[in-house]
């Protein structure tokens, strides 16, 4: 029966727009240059296996969870901040109960993670994971302490601008997205080839949170807006 | 009203070095993805992930999608009248070890329409320090007669269809093995999706 016709209806998603990527490689992040593909890629349609994926229930995220100020007896050191902001796809569309993952430092730029040996203290306060899930408007809230910069070995003097890692699940598998959240006016911007690794100049700003006052609490915590925008379908399909 | 360019997706960014805190925690991975009364012939995978050199990575994470038994996924956009298997998970999430490589437990998966039947597959994002977005492929398996008439597999010089053939383990029924070669000579068919 291999030749039998199986009509589905598959909604395309859209492509991803020139330059608002960045490459696979990029030289001046040196591990690129190793690790991506030199062959062409295959550009395929979009079948049930690229525009279905995951979804994920509240169970596998508790309560405070996306608090990380509160996952031990004390408080951690440093900034307390609430960043917070929508996920929307490419139609302007909230994406409702999209899973949520972040990480980072503590506020001295050390991460609880074995391969993190530089010379900065670990906070026994603070593990830096948190996880949430998007409500009905595609809107999450995490409190938290501002990471630290950290040193790496990519150049010489090289220092990772302070950010915060996030990962995403839209409503397929190829609307999956990881990327780094970053803080408004930081210096190390210019020297910081992943962050540079974004060939358009808007797109790269959008990675920068915003100073927010009126997510703020007065006598508590600086606020941090950063939306998000995952792939969506081509066309708005029609709702009756 | 919204700028247009508000609604372009979010750039991606490495997952670094450091995302096991969070991502591939015991409690977050996903190392099997059928439960143990879904149908189906059971298997098991080994992933490795190798670099232009052939070195192993031990800092990737893999994300696996794939259809059950049926070729149904566990998803509402499958519009297939058919219900999805109740032990299905579907999703899959590995970090490599030392070796570079990782085990996921599944059941071989049924075939996915698309115009004509897609054969049996596995899609796999990859993800690692030094990979600034991820990257998609599929898995295959090899001997299956399916492959000859699968349509994406069509879109691929046949000289580099075998990079995304997993080989069974002839001595151990049920195991295959599927390497990931992020370059070099036998590098990974990956896809533009
Ligand atoms: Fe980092």
């Amino acid at each position: 029966m291999d030749s039998v016709t199986t009509r589905v209806p598959v909604k395309p998603y859209i492509r991803l727009p020139k330059g608002s990527q960045p490459p696979s490689l990029y030289e001046p992040y040196h591990t690129t240059l190793k690790r991506a593909p030199l062959k062409p890629l295959i550009v395929v349609p979009h079948t049930l296996s690229e525009t279905t994926g995951p979804i994920f229930g509240h169970e596998k995220v508790g309560e405070k969870d996306n608090d990380l100020t509160c996952q031990h007896a004390g408080e951690p050191i440093g900034e307390r901040i609430i960043v917070s902001g929508r996920v929307l796809d490419s139609n302007g569309r909230p994406v409702p109960n999209a899973l949520i993952e972040i990480w980072q430092t503590n506020s001295a730029g050390r991460y609880k993670h074995i391969g993190d040996q530089h010379p900065a203290p670990l906070d026994p306060n603070f593990s830096g994971a948190g996880r949430t899930i998007t409500d009905e408007q595609g809107a999450y809230q995490f409190i938290t302490i501002k990471p630290g910069a950290y040193p790496w070995f990519n150049h010489y003097n090289a220092w990772r601008p302070a950010h915060i890692h996030f990962s995403i699940f839209g409503t397929a598998f190829i609307s999956r997205l990881v990327t780094q959240m970053y803080f408004p006016g930081d210096p190390l911007f210019e020297y910081d080839p992943i962050f540079q690794s974004i060939p358009d100049e808007k797109a790269r700003q959008r990675l920068i949170s915003k100073f927010d006052l009126e997510t703020t609490r007065s006598q508590w915590a600086k606020g941090f807006k950063f939306d998000i925008v995952l792939r969506g379908p081509e066309a708005i399909p029609f709702e009756s | 009203m919204r700028a247009d360019n508000d609604l372009v997706p979010t750039p991606s960014q490495t997952v670094g070095p450091f995302f096991k805190i969070e991502l591939t925690t015991d409690d977050h991975c996903v190392r099997c993805i059928a439960d143990p009364q879904a149908r189906g012939e059971r298997m098991w995978i080994t992933f490795r992930v190798l670099d232009g050199d052939g070195v192993p990575l031990n800092d990737a994470m893999l994300e696996i999608w794939q259809a059950d038994s049926n070729g149904k996924y566990n998803h509402p956009d499958d519009p297939q009248q058919k219900q999805v298997d109740s032990g299905w998970i579907g999703f899959g999430r590995l970090g490599t070890g030392e070796d570079g490589s990782c085990v996921l437990e599944t059941i071989k998966p049924g075939r996915v329409p698309n115009g004509t039947l897609q054969a049996p597959h596995l899609t796999v994002a990859v993800f690692a320090r030094g990979m600034l977005k991820q990257l998609y492929t599929r898995v295959y398996f090899a001997g299956d007669a399916a492959n000859d008439n699968d349509p994406i597999l069509h879109l691929i010089a046949p000289d580099r269809r075998g990079t995304l053939m997993a080989q069974p383990d002839r001595a151990h029924p049920g195991h295959w093995s599927f390497d990931v070669r992020l370059q070099g000579d036998r590098e990974t068919v990956f896809f533009d999706v």
